[in-house]
């Protein structure tokens, strides 16, 4: 189960709201390598880990995404409050506005609703590791693209956490891979799935 | 900064390390140090809450926390989106 702290992991305190920024930040709340599908990932990941240490890390970092996705949603809320109706047109809002209104929907910033193809779980621990290395670096350079286009430091600061908070997981899931090649045959990691086959590596 | 709101963000500050902490032990869970430091963050972090609360009364984080107020503060305290930092 799951216990709700009242309190945002790293604090956002947006004072110029500007819905051209909101459509670009939701994509880390529902986009491909957003915040959402990286928490999904990781917890749905779980079940088919041999060993306790990815266990571990995969609900503690699945854990500490849906954090992220909540300073992503707070960040787009922000941005989105006490709009005009000619703000809205201006920054090309209307056209997500006329579906939802100021709600947070998970989309990507192409528009493209968050879909279960993000999530990923091959029930294999070195296919599963790998692909969550390379989802850590591809929301890493996501937030990269953020901060290349915004320019607003109350922005900035918060995805600037975020970003730092993926290359910390990368670290944190390549000593995860470590140590599952530590016991497997190192001539050959590949000789059975210890997520499946019993005995495999001992 | 007002003290109150020093005092909040040195709390948070120290969520933020045990959190950091716990996910180094998960691929880590020998290492000494490592369990050193996080009992004395978790130490350090109790504390940090007593001294806030002697001053400015209960820290609701979560729904236990609103135990023994005499109403449900829980759903009265700020929501955290809509919170100016330090206004819990």
């Amino acid at each position: 189960m799951w216990q709700y702290e009242k309190k945002l992991q790293y604090p956002v305190n947006i004072k110029n709201p500007n819905p051209k920024y909101a459509q670009i930040i939701i994509s880390q709340y529902g986009g491909p390598d957003g915040e959402l599908g990286a928490s999904m990932r990781y917890l749905t990941q779980r079940y088919s880990m041999p060993y306790n240490e990815v266990k571990g890390i995969l609900t503690d970092i699945g854990t500490e995404e849906l954090a992220h996705l909540e300073m992503v949603c707070a960040m787009v809320y922000q941005l989105t409050k006490n709009l005009t109706e000619k703000q809205i047109i201006e920054s090309g809002f209307d056209k997500y506005f006329v579906d939802h209104t100021t709600g947070v929907y998970p989309i990507a910033a192409s528009a493209l609703p968050w879909r279960a193809e993000y999530i990923q779980a091959k029930g294999d621990i070195l296919a599963d590791l790998h692909e969550d290395l390379a989802a850590e670096q591809k929301a890493r350079v996501t937030y990269d693209n953020l901060l290349r286009l915004i320019d607003d430091p109350d922005v900035r600061d918060p995805l600037k956490f975020l970003r730092q908070r993926e290359i910390v997981h990368y670290q944190r899931f390549g000593e995860a891979l470590r140590l599952t090649a530590d016991k497997l045959d190192s001539k050959n990691f590949y000789a059975c799935n210890p997520s499946f086959d019993k005995n495999c590596g001992k | 900064m007002t003290d109150k709101c020093k005092m909040l963000r040195m709390i948070h500050a120290l969520d933020f390390s045990i959190k950091e902490m716990e996910l180094y032990l998960d691929v880590h869970p020998t290492n000494r140090k490592a369990l050193n430091l996080i009992n004395d963050l978790r130490r350090k972090r109790e504390m940090a809450v007593m001294t806030y609360e002697k001053m400015y009364g209960k820290y609701i984080v979560t729904t236990h926390d609103s135990v023994g107020t005499d109403n449900w503060e829980w759903i009265n305290s700020p929501w955290p989106w809509e919170t100016k930092e330090c206004e819990m």
